[in-house]
């Protein structure tokens, strides 16, 4: 079974016991109203898709309730950090050459 | 509070008890007890210790005993209370009026059953359930988890004694669960 780390829980956890949640660092427009219609659908439908080191959301639904983000490579499905909601990613994707 | 007692005593397990295997398992209900979930900011939660009469645990897992009762900490800002009835009686109402800080207190007490698991086969018992490596959970520790598909809160009170407390509508579910790996542990399979 898959062990995820809970960064709150600063364990490291079976995957039952959560949820995934999506991409991660996308932040919502301040103003909707002021964005126009392709921006928005952006916002709300265009996600990259990767191949690789990708940064999403997970939720620990079945612990201790909280969302954080995890860096997971989505060809080999491992996990390369899990981090606070809020912090920096601290992987350089600039470096790791990732595609963002 | 009567139709909440109604609904308490239809769903009991108490009719159909778990037969005990001798010396090395029992699963039986927890004597009933008041429950609350307290939430507050982390910053704050020193000032409800003196009020609640426990030092609410700071770390995620870490159960504190005091008031007749135990405090786990579920999460960041979460913690569970499982208080005796007499210590819970007005309890909103005197942390209200002992403290400033803002906090929610809930009172959950007809939304969940205990559940004792002990003996030496315990850890085993709920192995079958749990994904999460009971041998090295520590003892004195609680956590809400997954057993089989049921949301619960496990507490470890050590090798040989824990608690599960699950809510109500998936209770039956866990107990008919722990009724086959009972009697599998009293056939040695
Ligand atoms: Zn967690």
């Amino acid at each position: 079974m898959l062990l995820i780390t809970c960064p709150y829980c600063r364990e490291a956890r079976p995957e039952v016991e959560f949820a995934y949640a999506g991409e991660a660092h996308i932040a919502r427009p301040a103003d909707p109203s002021a964005v126009g219609d392709a921006a928005w659908r952006d916002h709300l439908y265009i996600r990259s898709n990767t191949r690789g080191l990708h940064r999403e959301r997970w939720r620990h639904v079945n612990g201790c309730g909280r969302f954080f983000n995890a860096v997971r490579d989505t060809v080999t499905d491992k996990f390369a950090a899990t981090y606070k909601a809020g912090a920096p990613c601290p992987i350089d994707f600039a470096r790791e050459g990732a595609e963002r | 509070m009567i139709q909440a007692r109604m609904i308490q005593e239809w769903k009991t397990l108490a009719g159909t008890p778990i037969p005990e295997v001798a010396g090395r398992l029992s699963v039986a209900l927890a004597p009933d007890c008041a429950r609350f979930s307290l939430r507050v900011r982390p910053d704050d939660r020193a000032a409800l210790d003196a009020p609640l009469g426990i030092a609410l645990p700071d770390r995620i897992g870490g159960v504190a005993v005091g008031a007749g009762g135990h405090a786990l900490c579920l999460g960041p800002d979460e913690w569970s209370l499982l208080l005796p009835a007499e210590a819970a009686a007005g309890l909103g109402e005197r942390l209200g009026a002992a403290v400033t800080v803002p906090f929610s207190l809930v009172d959950v007490g007809h939304r969940e059953v205990g559940i004792a698991v002990s003996g030496p086969a315990a850890t085993l018992a709920l192995s079958s359930l749990c994904a999460l490596d009971l041998d090295a959970m520590p003892a004195g520790s609680a956590t809400r988890t997954i057993l089989d598909r049921a949301q619960a809160v496990l507490i470890k009170h050590d090798a040989e004694q824990y608690r599960i407390e699950v809510w109500q509508s998936f209770a039956d579910h866990v107990w008919t669960l722990l009724e086959v790996v009972s009697r599998e542990i009293a056939l040695d399979l």
